[in-house]
């Protein structure tokens, strides 16, 4: 069926699926180290695989790409058929690399930092089990399969932000996170009925194939609708308004969860859906600005949140969700290869810098809240380095990779003529310097300055009981094992730098994705910059394919005009990314301004403008919001209507009544067993009698 | 030669005072007896008929009905004993434990 060799990419899954099973059924009788040791050789024998595919993957010829691995029928119902099957090419390459290179790297590094905990081979099942289904939806060669990964991620994101699950709020944290999952997943399933009915298959090459010839569809018809209910699924996968309210709850999690699920990987799935999407999506440009507009606007409402946030989980938490925002900005704008450079360059930066937090919070035993960090500079400088790189990287400083990932998003919101739009490239810059100033702000206040003492410190209370209600679900979140055990001298001796760098197996990770999170925009140089965009032209198989006769329709006017303007347009193109520099810098003078020079300014600030940040600090009381207009309604509905109503009203009534009523009937009844042999003589001999006279009477008519 | 219907006009009286008995006495014994006579009542017609008919199954199921009512009598005069030794009466009446 398919000439190309076959690469047996059903084994890139199941590798770490074995991992799980191990870990998961016999995993609490081993030894620490031998769980440890078995998720690392599978996790990292998935990556090594990955990578020799792609050593294969680049000697395939041009035409057999994608190349499509069939194994069986998986279902088969009246003439709709669905394959399980793996889809390779340039996208899900790049995806491939991502998942099983950055979580190899959060592997290695959970060894270190899940060490003190309890549940060690729980979670490295879990983690396992997580690569698995993320593996499955990205090489999935359909919809249909593509979902089973989706719900599969959500499930291992479920029970890894629970992982704590006596702790209420982790508890709630993973259920708010799987539900509101739902709710975008639905909407997924019902765009996969929509292109069953309308193409019978799901399967990618055939549903691309069978879109190409359909004519732009500028109004609300079956692609566009198809397209709005695909981008709903993705919004909440990836955290976009208006169900992106999980995402920072999902900080419940340990740290190197929120790296790896909900910063580099399963939140991107969302926009790797869009973009393996792209034919559809350019068919049905209403779709396209949607998803342009709701990226634009939560970068940017996420970004305001992260001004003011102080738990240090939280404030990256908002970032992956503005970071997030511009990647469907870029797909908005059909520069979808921009929003997958995004996604991998963000991957290693958000990656590195939740690591490098976990760090932090790692040697601090269990300190999250900024307030109480500062000074930490010296005391842990791998840390620092690290994370120094990361922050650099994510607010857009040349030569590292934000830089370029983020400016080429912001060019192309500028600069494409059918979607893009100034004020999208206003909104992305704007973000782009709360961006700056935000990540910064957390850079000074952990590292620079003094070392700000938590409040029951000073006080020398040895007891935990004078924790402010914000910080105590922190403090005992992370710290079950560690903290517990080292509370009482811990606490009087941390004013004299009892603060510890953390382990090699911690700082190795961390090493190496700072190194990918300086080099890896590298491969994505624009031409304005002298580069050759190898990243784009890499992808540009998948995204260009499709999309070619509209494109080459737009731009034939323009074409002879292009050649000469081309001068001009890299001008524009480095006048932009001069801007975007520009006001990263500005964000990170502000914040050396406000949170290193004086320190004293940012409450004056707050208390100045009380109602924008008390605004801010309650998250727009968009969670509020939801609890008012759906939530309460939700649950008072079904605590008088459906359980006071309907369960108890009618179905009890219903089953007690029948009890009851037969209760009764046979009180009537019983009396006819008296225990009196003549009585139920009288019984038999009036039942014959009646027999008899019935007999008689039927004898003689 | 006697007509069947005499035949069967005993049988009947004879099962109608079997059942009037058993429902009127109160000794488990006489009770017993009634049961006898019920069945015996029972023979005569099935007699009767055979020899009516001449056909003999008649009188092979009332062999079956002797037999059957030798066993019960057997074991009902065996429950009577044991009732007896343990509630000391033989009053039906009065042995009427087996409701609710």
């Amino acid at each position: 069926m398919n000439p190309s060799p076959n690469f047996n990419l059903w084994l890139i899954p199941i590798l770490p699926l074995i991992g799980s099973a191990i870990n998961g059924i016999f995993g609490k009788r081993f030894a620490r180290s031998l769980v440890a040791t078995v998720a690392l050789v599978f996790s990292g024998a998935a990556f090594g695989y990955a990578l020799w595919v792609t050593a294969q993957f680049s000697s395939l010829p041009q035409a057999s790409i994608p190349h499509i691995e069939r194994l069986f029928v998986w279902i088969q119902a009246g003439n709709f058929s669905v394959d399980y099957g793996f889809y390779l090419d340039q996208l899900s390459l790049v995806m491939l690399l991502v998942v099983t290179g950055v979580g190899f790297v959060i592997h290695i590094y959970s060894v270190g930092y899940m060490a003190e905990e309890g549940g060690y081979y729980r979670f490295f099942s879990y983690l396992n089990l997580f690569l698995f289904f993320m593996l499955t939806l990205v090489l999935a060669h359909s919809y249909l399969l593509m979902f089973v990964g989706w719900e599969g991620v959500g499930l291992a994101s479920y029970l890894l932000i629970g992982f704590f699950f006596l702790k209420q709020s982790a508890a709630q944290a993973g259920k708010k996170a799987f539900i509101t999952n739902r709710v975008g997943d639905f909407a997924f399933l019902l765009g996969m009925f929509l292109l069953i009915r309308q193409f019978g298959t799901l399967d990618y090459d055939k549903v691309f194939r069978g879109i190409a010839p359909m004519p732009v569809e500028h109004s609300l018809g079956f692609l566009t609708i198809t397209a709005l209910l695909m981008m709903f699924g993705a919004c909440g996968k990836s955290a976009q308004i208006p169900l992106y309210v999980w995402l920072p709850d999902a900080m419940e999690g340990p740290t190197p969860v929120s790296a790896l699920i909900h910063a580099a990987t399963m939140v991107t799935a969302g926009v790797y859906m869009i973009a393996r999407s792209n034919s559809l999506f350019m068919h049905a440009p209403i779709a396209m600005g949607v998803v342009a507009v709701i990226g634009a606007l939560t970068a940017i409402f996420a970004a305001s949140i992260g001004l003011v946030q102080n738990d240090i989980k939280r404030v990256l938490a908002y970032s992956t969700v503005s970071q997030l925002g511009y990647m469907f900005l870029a797909c908005g704008v059909a520069a979808f290869s921009a929003g997958i450079f995004h996604l991998m360059t963000h991957a290693f930066f958000k990656a590195l810098l939740f690591l490098a937090a976990g760090s932090v919070i790692h040697g601090l035993g269990g300190e999250q809240d900024m307030r109480h960090m500062g000074g930490l500079r010296k005391l842990i400088p791998w840390t620092f380095w690290t994370m120094t790189v990361a922050t650099f990287a994510i607010s857009g400083f040349p030569p590292l990779s934000g830089f370029f990932s983020k400016d080429e998003i912001l060019w192309k919101a500028f600069s494409d003529a059918q979607h893009g739009s100034w004020i999208l490239w206003l909104v992305g810059l704007i973000t782009a310097g709360m961006t700056s100033f935000y990540m910064f702000r957390l850079w000074f206040m952990t590292f620079f300055g003094e070392r700000r003492q938590p409040l029951h410190d000073a006080h020398q209370e040895p007891t935990g009981a004078v924790h402010a209600p914000g910080a105590a679900p922190a403090d005992v979140g992370h710290q079950s094992g560690v903290a517990h055990s080292t509370a009482a001298p811990g606490h009087s001796a941390h004013g004299g730098g009892h603060v510890h760098e953390s382990p090699w197996i911690m700082l190795g990770p961390l090493v190496v994705l700072a190194i990918g999170a300086f080099v890896m925009g590298w491969v994505g140089i624009p031409q304005a910059l002298g580069g050759h965009n190898n990243f784009d032209q890499f992808l540009s198989p998948v995204f260009h394919t499709s999309s070619e006769p509209a494109r080459a329709v737009e731009n034939f006017p323009a074409e002879p005009q292009k050649t000469e303007n081309a001068g001009e347009e890299r001008g524009l193109e480095l006048t932009l990314a001069g801007t975007s520099v520009g006001v990263a810098v500005l964000g990170f003078l502000l914040a050396w301004q406000f949170y290193y020079r004086r320190p004293e300014l940012p409450q004056r600030i707050a208390a100045s403008m009380s109602g924008a940040y008390r605004t801010l600090i309650n998250k727009y009381w968009v969670d509020e919001a939801y609890y008012a207009a759906l939530i309460n309604p939700i649950v008072d509905g079904s605590r008088t209507v459906l359980w006071r109503g309907v369960d108890v009203g009618v179905i009890d009534a219903l089953v007690n009544g029948a009890g009851t009523t037969s209760k009764e009937a046979s009180g009537v009844t019983r009396r006819m067993q008296s225990g009196s042999i003549r009585s139920y003589a009288g019984w038999v001999a009036l039942g014959a009698a009646c027999v008899v006279a019935f007999m008689i009477y039927a004898g003689t008519r | 030669m006697v007509p069947l219907s005499w035949y069967l006009t005993l049988g009947a009286i004879l099962f109608a005072i079997g059942v009037a008995a058993f429902l009127v006495k109160r000794n488990i014994i006489t009770i017993f007896m009634s049961i006898e006579l019920m069945l015996n009542a029972v023979n005569l017609t099935f007699v009767a008929f055979a020899n009516h008919w001449h056909q003999v199954s008649g009188q092979v199921f009332v062999f079956f009905v002797m037999v059957v009512a030798a066993a019960e009598a057997a074991v009902g005069l065996a429950i009577i004993i044991a009732v007896f030794r343990t509630r000391e009466t033989l009053n039906v009446d009065q042995v009427n434990l087996l409701k609710l």
